[in-house]
């Protein structure tokens, strides 16, 4: 798992777009299995890479329907197990309509958090080789976000997730956390290494820690 | 529909000068109009032949009919003057009973509708009654006075003729009636598929990344294709038949003209005893009459089509306007001195009867009391603020502010002892200063700065290009936590004895944040506060923690209480250490 940490505008989103190559580096490159982006057919690169946007949008139709954008063939085996691993299935599976619940225009009869889950788990069709989650966690409690993160590596065991966050605590448990200020990475490493050696990254902690003492908090949304 | 009728009319009723002039113009504008035929008859007449033209008589009738012809038009001014006045009048008083009846109903009604539902209502509904019922009442009714005319007109001149048109008539209605009805099935259908297209075009248009992230465009272009090229069908059939009722009414009513005119002319050249003798003059008012005779019919067909139209709008308007309304309060006792404490005694409520939310709820809040409300997303925090504002009443027990029954007293002298920071922020268009000061009109500038300055939104406000005069609104660029903290300054210097706050910030950047947190602090000195609680050094530092769980309240007490309790409140508390 790799981290991105950052202030709100700094170009956590900016770094991410580079990688489905919505945006083309103008310069370096970069290099997903090996291959340069741009020399990818970009067809072919978003389908290993399952996206996750920072505002969770769903398209009107039913739950099924919204799962099925990644690979029209999934099965409601594949959905199901695709909703348990982003914490939803405990909510639709209590929908008398379970996956043909319909989703009016923009989601609208969904909560915040209900959203933000179905639209992981849209994601997690067909294991994609990399996940990209951009700050999509904000509306879930404490408690969920963890059971979340703690199934993502479970069951995705053979995918590349990059979560992008503004909590040094949603990416503790990353290989390697990038620091984003200002448009520039100022610090690379694990939690423990910048903790000690960037000072961004630690001040970013600190901060946290300080507010809510142990650098956590009580969601409640 | 005589109700719904009648209803719209009896807002009308004081408009009924306007009505009754409008009728009277009408009717003397078209009666007017109706004697040019008769004018043109006789002019006609004065052309005998060559050499035969009785130039003197000619110009006195050319004077005339230039007389008639101006003040028929005249009155026709003056008619759609009156009804427009009587129109726009009337749907005006309509629009604000509906507006005022919104700001009366329960939220549950606004609530249980979509913005676009009511928005739709309170417009283009009235809108349609406005077109349909008023105005289409006019032109009804100039539609018959014109028939009713010709049919006399024609019937003096020649009785034979006027019978045959009279019967053939309808033929042409016919022939139009069938083809509409075609034409308005592969409409509606028509309208149905262009939803359907623009929802699609919108949804796939307006979330391009995320339709790109997952390679859906293929799929889309695919479902929007299907829909576009059963759109060409469909709009192609009703263009067909809608293009086909003119040409074929008009075929028909040529075919009408014809037969009179054939008829007339017989008469007129003396060769037919079943017409009779008759003038050229009197030949060529005849054919006008009976071309102006048929016109009205179609307006009429088309002013019913308008009039069930606005008959409906009318009914979804009038539905909006019997929604029960809350009760009236303005007898009840109003809350001046208000001491900020607050009691809830076997409180018990559910928003339907089949879900049991809150039950037998007690809690005994002392002026000043922090109170912390705790649990995962989607608990029911709102619900709170909903019973605490009255937005919705208990269903047994009872709730006291400063000892008395909060059903006892004014809704808005409750709800403005209370002040509410949430989530959502809400800034108007308007300066800065007009903002903070929205609860408080009167304030003055050094008030509306030192509330700023108190809870730290001095300093950004400072370094807006205008200072505290600066324009704001929704989109004016100013960060979330920079909105929040206008919204704080506000109930700041509202000063309410009793707050309720939301703390959760979602992408508000760290300094800002922490900004928001010490305006709270500020904020909640001195006052009783209900904090739906985000943070552990507010929930640890509340004298009371209310622990929801879906809906309920399942566990009340202080940190250390709970934690010794051991329940929910312990686990939620533990989970933040297991990672």
């Amino acid at each position: 798992m790799l981290g991105i940490i950052g202030g709100t505008g700094c170009g956590k989103t900016t770094l991410a777009n580079l990688i489905p190559c919505y945006y083309k580096a103008t310069e370096g490159e970069v290099l997903v299995g090996g291959e340069n982006v741009r020399n990818c057919d970009l067809d072919q690169l978003r389908r290993n890479i399952g996206t996750v946007p920072q505002r969770a949008v769903l398209f009107s139709g039913t739950i099924r329907e919204n799962m099925k954008w990644r690979d029209p063939a999934a099965t409601d085996e594949q959905i199901i197990a695709a909703l348990k691993t982003a914490q939803a299935w405990d909510f639709v599976s209590r929908m008398p309509d379970k996956l043909d619940t319909r989703i009016s225009q923009g989601g609208k009869n969904l909560s915040g958090g209900q959203k933000q889950r179905i639209s992981i788990a849209r994601a997690l069709i067909g294991k994609p080789d990399i996940l990209i989650l951009d700050d999509s966690t904000s509306a879930l409690d404490y408690a969920t976000d963890l059971a979340l993160r703690k199934a993502l590596r479970e069951d995705m065991a053979g995918t590349s997730v990059i979560m992008i966050s503004q909590r040094t605590t949603s990416l503790r448990d990353a290989d390697l956390i990038i620091v984003m200020d200002d448009g520039e990475a100022v610090g690379m490493g694990r939690h423990d290494e910048l903790v000690e050696n960037c000072q961004v990254y630690s001040e970013i902690y600190r901060s946290q820690m300080n507010e809510k003492e142990d650098g956590s908090n009580v969601q409640n949304a | 529909m005589f109700k719904t009728l009648k209803r719209v009319f009896s807002y009308a009723r004081p408009y009924l000068a306007y009505f009754v002039m409008t009728l009277l113009f009408a009717a003397l504008g078209v009666s007017l109009s109706l004697a040019v035929p008769v004018f043109i008859g006789n002019a006609v007449d004065c052309c005998v032949g060559k050499g035969q033209v009785d130039f003197e008589k000619l110009g006195k009738i050319a004077a005339q009919l230039a007389i008639i012809v101006l003040a028929s038009g005249f009155f026709q001014w003056l008619m759609s003057l009156f009804t427009n006045k009587m129109a726009f009048l009337t749907v005006r008083d309509l629009r604000a009973d509906v507006f005022n009846k919104l700001e009366r109903v329960p939220l549950k009604y606004i609530d249980g509708h979509t913005k676009g539902e009511l928005t739709s209502r309170v417009i283009n509904d009235i809108e349609i009654i406005s077109d349909g019922l008023l105005q289409g009442f006019t032109q009804f009714f100039t539609g018959i006075i014109t028939i009713a005319g010709t049919l006399i007109f024609m019937m003096t001149i020649n009785v034979k003729i006027a019978v045959v048109v009279v019967l053939l008539t309808p033929l042409s209605f016919i022939a139009a009636s069938k083809i509409t009805k075609a034409s308005h099935d592969s409409y509606i259908r028509q309208s149905m598929l262009r939803g359907k297209m623009v929802g699609l075009a919108e949804e796939m248009a307006g979330n391009q990344k995320i339709v790109k992230a997952f390679v859906y465009g293929d799929r889309a272009e695919e479902r929007f294709r299907e829909i576009n090229r059963e759109y060409g069908k469909i709009g192609t059939k009703a263009t067909f038949f809608s293009s086909m009722t003119n040409p074929t009414t008009r075929f028909v009513n040529g075919l009408i003209y014809a037969a009179v005119g054939l008829l007339g002319a017989l008469g007129a050249m003396g060769h037919s005893a079943f017409v009779g003798a008759m003038s050229v003059g009197k030949l060529s008012s005849f054919l006008a009459y009976s071309n102006q005779y048929t016109k009205p019919f179609n307006e009429i067909s088309g002013v019913f089509a308008e009039l069930q139209n606005a008959v409906a709008s009318a009914q979804r308007v009038f539905d909006v306007l019997d929604e029960e309304e809350i009760p009236d309060d303005s007898g009840k006792e109003v809350l001046t001195d208000c001491t900020g404490d607050l009691r809830f005694s076997d409180v018990c409520f559910s928003y339907t009867p089949d879900t049991k939310l809150i039950q037998n709820f007690s809690l005994d809040v002392k002026s000043g009391m922090r109170v912390a409300i705790v649990g995962p997303t989607g608990c029911g925090k709102s619900t709170i603020i909903n019973l605490l504002l009255r937005f919705y009443d208990i269903d047994s027990g009872k709730i006291e502010i400063s000892g008395r029954n909060i059903n006892d007293i004014t809704r808005n002298s409750l709800r403005s002892s209370f002040g509410m920071v949430l989530q959502e922020t809400w800034v108007f268009t308007g300066t800065v200063a007009e903002n903070i000061a929205y609860g408080v009109p009167d304030a003055s500038r050094e008030q509306i700065i030192e509330a700023a300055k108190a809870v730290y939104a001095h300093g950004f406000i400072k370094r807006l290009p205008q200072g505290y005069d600066t324009i704001i609104s929704e989109n004016s660029g100013l960060s979330q936590g920079q909105k929040q903290l206008i919204c704080i300054a506000r109930i700041m210097l509202m000063d309410p004895p009793m707050l309720i706050l939301d703390e959760a910030t979602s992408s508000i950047d760290l300094r800002t944040e922490q900004r928001i947190q010490k305006a709270f602090v500020k904020l909640m000195e001195g006052r009783t506060s209900f904090v739906i609680a985000h943070r552990l050094s507010t929930i640890k530092t509340a004298d009371t923690i209310l622990v929801m769980k879906s809906g309920n309240i399942v566990e009340q007490g202080s940190h250390s209480q709970l934690m010794a309790l051991g329940g929910f409140y312990s686990q939620l508390y533990n989970s933040q250490f297991a990672s």
